[in-house]
């Protein structure tokens, strides 16, 4: 199982990767593996506003339906088209071409990207699943 | 994302067991951990969910062989001179008539007709058959059958923790077991049917059963001997395309052949009849059984709901407990869905209320608020070709 230092995490499972105010968002190789193959995926449209916290879409996979929550507050400005024909990129590159939207979001008084002060580190996460089991 | 932090179930089964209980290890335990799989708590056990994707593991099994770990299903033995007798009056079917060497689909019913659980009952021998249960109801079949077969000549013995059980099965399967099978023809061992013999070195009674679809074999054998069987069939199955399969492709393989699940297609509130297996009760055999009574009145009667098997018009899944809808009014209710790897569409098996399906009325299931086409299909979705 695989956690890149190079983003950060939710506890529900999300990776969360954050270039000026655009975040891309995807599912974590843990849920991932933990769903299965992918088979349908609900995913919010693009001019879509979002609420950190609330849920935005859901992940079916073989096994289970699972909601998809947004990490962030913001507008979701593009919408990853290739999980539409083909939603088994989640599973097998969760981190890459499995990412599923990305949000404009805010800037703060200090003109740095308005995020969720409960964000996780790449360590805090692993922390996170392994106490998970 | 929520709902993965826990393990996704597998459908109807998951955690039956209320005991808080660590749940016990099969002793290919370490087997699967080096293999990486996900492992999901399942009746009481530990077993590996999947190895990688479930599709691919389904896939190969269709197309090629799979390797499964079913150490976690109940072996129940009953030996004796009345042991015959003692099933058939403890099971609907007819075991005494079994011939040393064949196997047979049953079940267990309740004095009111429900089925306690679906069975396959072997005779090793003219005065020993051992009986396979689900998992979830190792206990409750082990006391049932214990329990009836008071008066008979018979012993019933709960041999779980002696058996392990690893099956193979697909296409490829005979050929990469036979020449590990030393002394035994595969040949001649018929569909339903089993023989002793060995497997890599190791002493095991070999059936040709499964749940599946597929062509295959289960492989009956000590405990202790299960790694090293295990070992051997993935070494001689390498070239012919055998992969390590999980309980998700293991689902998803019997709901394409249309085989029943205790949990979701069977229970204690349906008959043998509703889920279209009535064949298996049989009435014409020697003295009383357990539930006769009742099964006949049901028998005379006509099942009260009826078994379907449906193709949905999406890619989303029809799940177990959605329901399903009539012109718009609800019908009946899902038991099983999947996507379909075979057929590349979801599939899903549901009890529909009588006369659902009649005057060319438009099928739907609601899929969390959403009603989607669906299209009456004749069970099974998938048959091999002989």
């Amino acid at each position: 199982m695989s956690v890149p230092a190079d983003r950060h995490y939710t506890p529900e499972h999300e990776w969360v990767s954050i270039d000026g105010t655009t975040v891309s968002v995807g599912i974590t190789d843990y849920a991932a593996q933990q769903l299965g193959d992918v088979v349908y995926l609900s995913l919010p449209t693009a001019g879509a506003s979002v609420t950190a916290g609330e849920p935005c879409g859901e992940v079916e996979s073989v096994k289970s339906v699972s909601d998809l929550y947004s990490p962030v507050d913001g507008e979701v400005i593009e919408v990853n088209a290739e999980l539409e024909g083909d939603p088994s990129l989640v599973y097998a590159e969760p981190y890459a071409a499995g990412w599923m939207f990305r949000v404009r979001v805010a800037q703060d008084g200090s003109g740095a990207p308005a995020l969720p002060p409960d964000l996780l580190s790449a360590a805090e996460y692993e922390e996170l699943t392994k106490s998970a089991g | 994302m929520s709902g993965a932090a826990g393990i996704p179930s597998v459908n109807g089964g998951e955690d039956v067991k209320s005991s808080a209980e660590r749940p016990r290890q099969t002793p290919l335990h370490a087997v699967h951990e080096r293999l990486g799989a996900t492992m999901t708590s399942f009746a009481g056990w530990q077993m590996p969910l999947r190895y990688g994707s479930e599709t691919a593991e389904h896939l190969a099994v269709r197309r090629a062989a799979g390797l499964f770990d079913l150490s976690h299903m109940g072996e129940i033995t009953v030996t004796g001179p009345g042991a015959g007798a003692a099933l058939d009056y403890a099971l609907v079917g007819n075991l005494s008539a079994l011939r040393p060497g064949r196997a047979r689909y049953t079940m267990i019913c309740a004095e009111d007709g429900g089925v306690l659980d679906d069975l396959v009952v072997y005779r090793l021998d003219e005065d020993e058959y051992l009986v396979i249960a689900n998992a979830a109801n190792t206990d409750v079949v082990f006391e049932s059958v214990r329990d009836r077969s008071a008066g008979h000549d018979a012993r019933v013995t709960d041999a779980t923790g002696d058996y392990a059980l690893v099956a193979i099965q697909g296409p490829e399967a005979a050929g990469v077991l036979a020449p590990l099978a030393g002394g035994l023809d595969l040949g001649a061992i018929r569909y339903y049917a089993g023989a002793f013999g060995a497997v890599a070195g190791h002493r095991a009674w070999v059936a040709r059963t499964g749940y599946t679809g597929e062509d295959g074999f289960e492989v009956f054998c000590r405990h202790q001997d299960a790694p090293a069987i295990w070992e051997a069939l993935s070494a001689a199955g390498v070239g012919a395309g055998l992969v390590p399969a999980g309980l998700a492709a293991r689902d998803t393989l019997r709901l394409e052949a249309g085989m029943p699940l205790y949990g979701n297609e069977l229970g204690p509130d349906v008959t043998p009849f509703e889920a279209g297996l009535g064949r298996v009760v049989k009435f014409d055999k020697p003295g009383e059984f357990v539930g006769r009574e009742a099964l006949a009145a049901r028998a005379a009667s006509g099942p009260v709901r009826r078994l379907v098997g449906l193709t949905i018009q999406s890619r989303r899944i029809a799940r177990h407990g959605y329901p399903v809808l009539a012109d718009g009014k609800p019908c009946g209710s899902v038991t099983s869905g999947a996507p379909s790897p075979t057929l590349g569409v979801p599939i899903a098996m549901a009890y529909l209320e009588p006369g659902a399906d009649e005057d060319n009325r438009v099928l739907a299931v609601g899929i969390r608020g959403a009603e989607v086409p669906a299209q009456l299909t004749d069970l099974p979705f998938y048959g091999r070709r002989h």
